[in-house]
């Protein structure tokens, strides 16, 4: 059949949203991939120059389905940041509750979703039905099973009550048991070995060269964890390891999740044991002086990074949002090359992409025409023209 | 058709009942049904959830066929067309052959095992030539793949299937079957064949862990990506009876098919009970088949290739071996 | 040990244990009283200041003037159930219920008022 472009997406069943990669075999190998961006691009960080920090809190959360959390914590630890505002011991230590449990659905959202990309339905089926007991306790907690809406500006929305504390726990002992069982299918099932072991090679020096994050740089034997480098909410007090594993492939990226899954539980089964009482919330004011800042956070999925420029109203002047996927996408080229088609869709799923967060579109008021590459000094020039005419420092 | 009183008459008459209502083809078509509802409502119990209603694939199939018909511009109008008849077509003619309410077919005769697993390959080829034909990237993947995938699993089921026949020293189901029936101890030494026929069979209805010609998040649906509406629903039938008729082979083959007979009076009874025993036998084969395919992954085509090489054949090899030395040595 | 179906004991006991979905308008899980559902508004507290439709990220909220005074309506259409409202209200006028099943066939069917 000589060589064929495949496109894989926009539609295709392997992706779960929509993004194009196109491609090249040789038989069944793959040889080349061509990657395009930009179908599911939303325009949030435009929009949320329109609106004020309250309003915001809930459009960040919609950035990303599943980890909606990481987003809305970064954006109000930049907020509370440029106001100078210390949030309460206790508030800290429900939003780091909630970033665990959020951690915990995610990882077994992603391990139902590695399955299914190798056919394995069955543990589909069972992860998301344990990935359940995690969503009802958010639930329980804050009211909706996604979007939390738990932060307010200055602390947290809602309090976890003693009830809640006995749920969670119980919750807890269910998932490590589950975990156990996980763990103990996915390095013994043969089939899943077969599609997944020396699959989809990161090699470390590839890792830290195209700068992988979150448990796809982990999987490589890079101890990278924002958690651990530089703490946010209660991570300083809270003891967990950082997993990490170097057999650079599928499997590790199996491993160091289901591994996670039980330090998730560890860090929650601390924080439930030494809850502090206190307020949950302190008043901030509706307006954001000038300044600027810069926060990031260890998403399920990877360092999660959010910049804010506030000019001293209720609106932010600039906000900026770079998520892990998008840090992960030219490890992805990198790991897909060389691969079987049969591999390209676990592969793509091994970063556990979340397309509409990271996707972003360039438009470029010029003489290009669609489709003209534009290199990256102009595009530098272009951005410093930008800020310079609205009176930014370059 | 006029029926005479005589006993011509009522033979004709059971023939065309024979044929075309029970065990023919409308109890294939109601049969196959089952047995995808069979399929889907088990392995959603196995993952614990609740399953399609009773007549879903029914259901399915009837608005399938309501469906508007798209040909593809690219695709070979013809073949295209054609693909899915042919496929379901050889599947009922091989049916005819399987002994299900006594032990001869409809036409027993020297060789039949050998037809049945002739016809039974032609469903692979037409896959193949949908595929091919229907002018669309995933199309011809995923009919490459089956086509590069068909000597890994033909290859062990022949072996498999013929193993019976060589310690019987025949072709002909119908003395497989009384042969079986008269020494229970065939089922042991043939057991490794049935095993190694069971995977095989997985294999050519392109299950799990097998899949891979259609395999969802690979190709799509592979061969079957662009058709739409009746020819689909005929691929889906083609799918179901293939099972059904694999199955009923290896129950045939392997375990006895519709024997021990009962002999009643009229002679639509003892069918009856017969049916029964074979219905019993293939849905045990049909559940072993589901089993197999709920706690495994999909695998690669290369890693099937060599599974079936390094594993299926020798051991189908070695089968046939203990079979020609239990003949050898004055049989069972 | 590696072997290929190591599920396969613990998958077989499913088979006939009662499944864990359920066919939904037939059986219903009770949602958590904690739920962000439906609105509940409470003229009588209402003192038009106006801070609920400030708030709302989604411009479900707006203030009108009916009788003579101006109170807040909710449109279920544009609502997020983030609950902002019923907190940035002073006086409680808001207060979220449990209930979820909302579904309506025209735009502006479901208002809350």
């Amino acid at each position: 059949m000589g060589r064929v472009k495949l496109p894989i997406g926009p539609q295709h069943p392997a992706l779960k949203e929509p993004e194009n990669f196109t491609i090249t075999l040789d038989g069944e190998r793959v040889v080349d991939v061509d990657i395009r961006i930009g179908y599911t691009h939303r325009g949030i960080e435009k929009l949320m120059e329109s609106r004020t920090y309250t309003q915001n809190l809930y459009l960040v959360e919609r950035i990303c389905g599943i980890c909606s959390y990481a987003h809305v914590e970064n954006f109000t630890q930049n907020v509370e940041e440029i106001l100078g505002i210390q949030i309460p011991k206790r508030a800290e230590y429900i939003r780091t509750l909630f970033l665990e449990l959020e951690r915990l659905h995610s990882h077994f959202l992603w391990l139902g979703v590695a399955g299914h990309e190798i056919g394995f339905d069955t543990l589909f089926m069972y992860t998301w039905q344990d990935r359940e007991v995690v969503q009802d306790l958010l639930e329980m907690i804050s009211g909706n099973r996604v979007n939390y809406a738990m932060n307010a500006i200055g602390g947290v929305r809602r309090d976890v009550s003693v009830e809640h504390q006995k749920k969670v726990l119980q919750g807890m002992d269910y998932l490590e048991k589950r975990a156990e069982y996980y763990k103990e299918v996915a390095i013994n099932e043969k089939t899943i070995l077969a599609r997944a072991e020396n699959v989809g090679i990161l090699k470390t020096k590839d890792a830290l060269k195209f700068s992988a994050v979150g448990p796809t740089a982990r999987a490589s034997g890079i101890t990278v964890d924002i958690r651990k480098d530089d703490p946010y909410a209660s991570y300083l007090d809270t003891p967990f390891d950082v997993i990490t594993t170097n057999t650079n492939d599928v499997l590790g990226r199996v491993v160091v999740r289901v591994l996670e899954i039980f330090e998730s539980i560890k860090i929650i089964r601390y924080l439930m044991a030494h809850l502090p009482v206190g307020e949950i919330v302190t008043k901030a004011p509706r307006k954001v002086p000038e300044g600027e800042s810069i926060s990031h956070t260890e998403a399920p999925r990877g360092e999660d990074f959010h910049y804010l420029r506030s000019n001293g109203t209720e609106k932010p002047e600039r906000y900026k949002v770079r998520t892990p996927t998008l840090a992960n996408l030219p490890a992805l080229a990198e790991m897909l090359k060389g691969t079987y088609l049969a591999d390209v869709p676990i592969i793509v799923a091994a970063i556990d992409p979340c397309m509409g967060c990271m996707d972003r579109v360039l438009l470029l008021k010029g003489n290009e025409k669609p489709g003209e590459l534009v290199d990256g000094e102009r595009l530098r020039r272009y951005s410093i023209k930008w800020f310079a005419e609205r009176g930014w420092k370059a | 058709m006029v029926c005479g009183k005589g006993v011509e008459g009522i033979d004709i008459l059971l023939t065309l009942l024979y044929l075309f209502i029970f065990p023919g083809f409308l109890f294939l078509f109601a049969f196959s049904l089952f047995t995808e509802y069979l399929d889907r409502k088990i392995y959603a119990r196995m993952q614990r959830r609740v399953g399609p209603p009773f007549l879903q694939p029914f259901a399915d199939l009837v608005k399938l066929a309501a469906k508007e018909d798209v040909v593809p511009e690219k695709a070979e109008h013809f073949m295209f067309t054609a693909a899915p008849i042919i496929g379901l077509a050889a599947i009922f003619a091989a049916y005819l052959y399987l002994p299900i309410v006594s032990s001869t077919g409809l036409h027993s005769f020297n060789g039949d095992l050998v037809v049945v697993l002739y016809l039974l390959t032609i469903p692979t080829l037409a896959l193949f030539l949908g595929g091919w034909y229907s002018g669309n990237v995933f199309g011809q993947k995923g009919g490459m793949r089956v086509a590069s995938l068909l000597f890994s699993y033909e290859i062990p089921f022949f072996l498999a299937l013929l193993t019976p026949a060589l310690i019987e020293g025949s072709w002909k189901m119908a003395d497989i079957v009384h042969f079986e029936i008269s020494h229970p101890l065939e089922f042991i030494v043939s057991l490794l064949g049935f095993v190694i026929a069971l995977i095989a069979l997985q294999g050519k209805l392109e299950r799990l862990p097998f899949d891979i010609p259609e395999a969802e998040t690979e190709i799509v649906a592979g061969p079957l990506v662009e058709y739409s509406g009746r020819r689909l629903a005929l691929f889906r039938l083609a799918r179901d009876a293939e099972m059904v008729v694999g199955a009923g082979l290896l129950a045939v083959v392997f375990l006895a098919g519709p024997e021990p007979i009962v002999q009643l009076e009229p002679v639509y009874l003892s069918w009856i009970v017969g049916a029964l025993v074979f219905l019993v036998k293939t849905l045990f084969v049909i559940f072993l088949l589901i089993l197999m395919k709920s706690a495994v992954a999909r695998i690669r085509t290369d890693q099937m290739i060599s599974f079936a090489y390094k594993w299926l054949i020798p051991l189908a090899l070695v089968q046939i071996f203990i079979a020609i030395m239990v003949r050898f040595l004055g049989g069972i | 040990m590696k072997v290929p179906g190591k599920m396969l004991p613990k998958i077989i006991g499913f088979i006939v244990r009662k499944p864990v979905t359920v066919l939904y308008p037939k059986q219903r899980l009770t949602p958590p009283e904690t739920l962000r559902g439906k609105m509940k508004f409470h003229l009588d507290r209402c003192i038009s200041c106006g801070l609920c439709a400030r708030d709302c990220p989604s411009a479900a909220c707006t203030m009108h003037e009916i009788d003579g005074k101006k109170r807040p309506v909710f449109d279920l259409d544009y609502c997020t159930f983030c609950a902002q409202c019923a907190e940035s209200c002073p006086k409680d006028a808001i207060e979220m219920t449990s209930e979820f099943e909302l579904a309506h066939y025209k735009k502006g069917e479901a208002i809350v008022k």
